[in-house]
């Protein structure tokens, strides 16, 4: 029973580690930005959510609200400006240049919130609340709205690239950013509105660690940042399904090595991801999904 | 099968008007100081060998390179400083060598990124499957299945639902088996009746001079022959693409040899 539980806990954390790694996967699959700061806009948009419940009083499911808008616009400014000079002078600039604002929001983190570590909701039923399935097997119920979450952002992610104006010019622009441009489309633009989608999941994800864990200015880049990129290398670069196959199977393995030795949690996933890196490199969808 | 049809030149002001151009590729000058008008409803002709500079031209006036100096006006406005999405939308259009369709997107989807900024014009989406029937068929599979020909009009389906005023063809033929190419020379007439002016670059100078109501030869960046094809002799059309003053009588011009691709 005890590894029942552990692979229910486990497909669900896989929720989780979707909403870190689909906006990963696709600032990646749309305009080769391999943004190390991931991690870190998602401990800015927990800390954010954290402020505005604060000043405001709002309640706390209603900060998504305000952060997922505030986080869209500014992936939407940051590309049109930082990102997109970052761009123009190269692939491997750009990743000089989110490692430097992973840095400097972290500092900035620490400057003005401390290294206290902080929760979003802690008093919630929500997050406090579990049921149980016989007597071995609890589940938390934030986890379940956590993993529901993650699908409804996918499905409407998938909904946003096959359907939409510019979800189809934001393939258009992957593909060849020229022939956009001679249709009459701007390509800084479709890739500022792709930043936006981006950002709005990756604000999710923030927000929703704050309330399964706990957040501190460092655990964009140690933790948040690292299981996004384990599970989009597990799925399949570029593959917004595949990156709730890989944030499962990173899930599952960490809950199963805790279950051998809890001191192996996170290393068992690191094995995973390195065994997929050894022998199945292009992940497990091995399609260009995107679709 | 010429199809020289609407405006000529003189009758009222240039459509596409290039002054005194000057490109550079890095340190090389790939045009120097080229002039071209295009009048409304005209088939203009941009002829030349390998790397004479035609396609930097059409890429220059599509917006794709910035020039040195000189100026490039459409509908008598000066277009030099805007983005090539700019131009499109103004009914700048162009139909890039090498087509370079989106490759994961289904024919359909190519046609409508092509629609999304579309002035208001004859062409649509319909219409583009009316002309080209097979395409309606097809419109869900992707551009990778498709033949050299089909992409290429798919291609050349993507610029119209654009409704240009002026298309910029770079290069149909390469590529295309020459039926293919016949094919899409005869289809033109068809395009050209709904008020389009057409600005093309072909290797292929029998091809050119049996579609254009002018021709225009580049040579090393610089314009060795301006006319219409009833003006100029097969003598002189083969002295302006090869620079040789005079000299290349016999079969192994290029209006024999029929383009090289």
């Amino acid at each position: 029973m005890a590894w029942v539980n552990a692979i229910i806990q486990g497909v669900l954390t896989g929720g989780l580690y979707a909403l870190f790694a689909c906006g990963l996967s696709l600032l990646f699959g749309v305009m080769k930005v391999v943004n190390l700061a991931h991690g870190d806009l998602a401990v800015v948009a927990g800390y954010v959510a954290i402020g505005v419940i604060a000043v405001t009083h709002m309640p706390v499911l209603w900060s998504f609200a305000v952060v997922v808008p505030v986080m869209a616009a500014g992936g939407y400014v940051l590309q049109r400006t930082v990102l997109q000079s970052a761009l123009d002078r190269g692939v491997l600039t750009t990743l000089l240049v989110t490692f430097g604002l992973s840095v400097v929001i972290e500092n900035g983190l620490l400057q003005f919130f401390t290294a206290n570590t902080r929760g979003i909701g802690a008093n919630l039923p929500l997050v406090q609340d579990s049921f149980s399935i016989g007597s071995q097997i609890q589940i938390a119920y934030l986890l379940v709205v956590i993993f529901a979450v993650a699908v409804v952002v996918l499905l409407g992610l998938q909904y946003f690239l096959s359907s939409s104006k510019y979800g189809r010019l934001i393939r258009a622009s992957a593909d060849d950013k020229e022939a956009v441009q001679l249709s009459g489309a701007d390509y800084r633009h479709v890739f500022g509105i792709a930043a936006a989608a981006a950002f709005a999941t990756v604000a999710l994800g923030g927000i929703a660690y704050g309330m399964y864990s706990q957040l501190n200015p460092t655990t964009g880049t140690d933790t948040i940042l690292l299981f996004a990129f384990a599970a989009v290398v597990i799925g399949g670069l570029g593959s917004l399904w595949g990156t709730l196959l890989g944030g499962i199977v990173l899930g599952v393995a960490q809950q199963i090595g805790a279950q051998i030795n809890i001191s192996d949690e996170v290393l068992a996933g690191y094995l995973v991801f390195l065994a997929v890196l050894v022998l199945r490199p292009q992940g497990l969808t091995a399609r260009k999904a995107r679709s | 099968m010429t199809v020289a049809a609407g405006g000529r030149a003189g009758n009222g002001r240039p459509l596409l008007e290039v002054r005194d151009l000057v490109v550079h590729h890095g340190q090389l000058r790939a045009l120097e100081g080229i002039s071209v008008q295009v009048f409304p409803g005209e088939v203009y002709a941009i002829i030349g060998a390998n790397g004479a500079g035609k396609s930097t031209l059409l890429r220059t006036i599509a917006g794709l390179h910035a020039p040195t100096t000189g100026t490039v006006a459409f509908d008598g406005q000066d277009v030099t400083r805007l983005r090539p999405e700019r131009r499109a939308r103004q009914g700048i259009v162009m139909v890039p060598e090498g087509r370079r369709l989106f490759g994961s997107l289904s024919v359909e989807e190519n046609l409508r990124v092509g629609a999304t900024y579309a002035r208001p014009g004859p062409w649509t989406i319909e219409r583009v499957y009316e002309l080209f029937g097979w395409m309606r068929e097809r419109r869900h599979q992707g551009t990778a299945q498709l033949s050299g020909g089909e992409q290429q009009t798919v291609a050349i389906g993507r610029a119209l639902v654009a409704n240009p005023r002026v298309l910029l063809l770079d290069e149909l033929s390469l590529g295309l088996a020459p039926v293919v190419v016949q094919r899409f020379y005869a289809m033109l007439p068809r395009i050209l009746e709904t008020g389009l002016t057409v600005l093309l670059v072909e290797q292929d100078v029998s091809q050119a001079l049996r579609v254009a109501s002018r021709i225009h030869c580049l040579l090393e960046g610089r314009t060795t022959l301006e006319g219409t094809p009833a003006e100029v002799s097969a003598g002189q059309v083969e002295a302006a693409y090869f620079g040789l003053a005079g000299a290349g009588q016999g079969a192994a011009g290029p209006l024999a040899e029929g383009g090289e691709s």
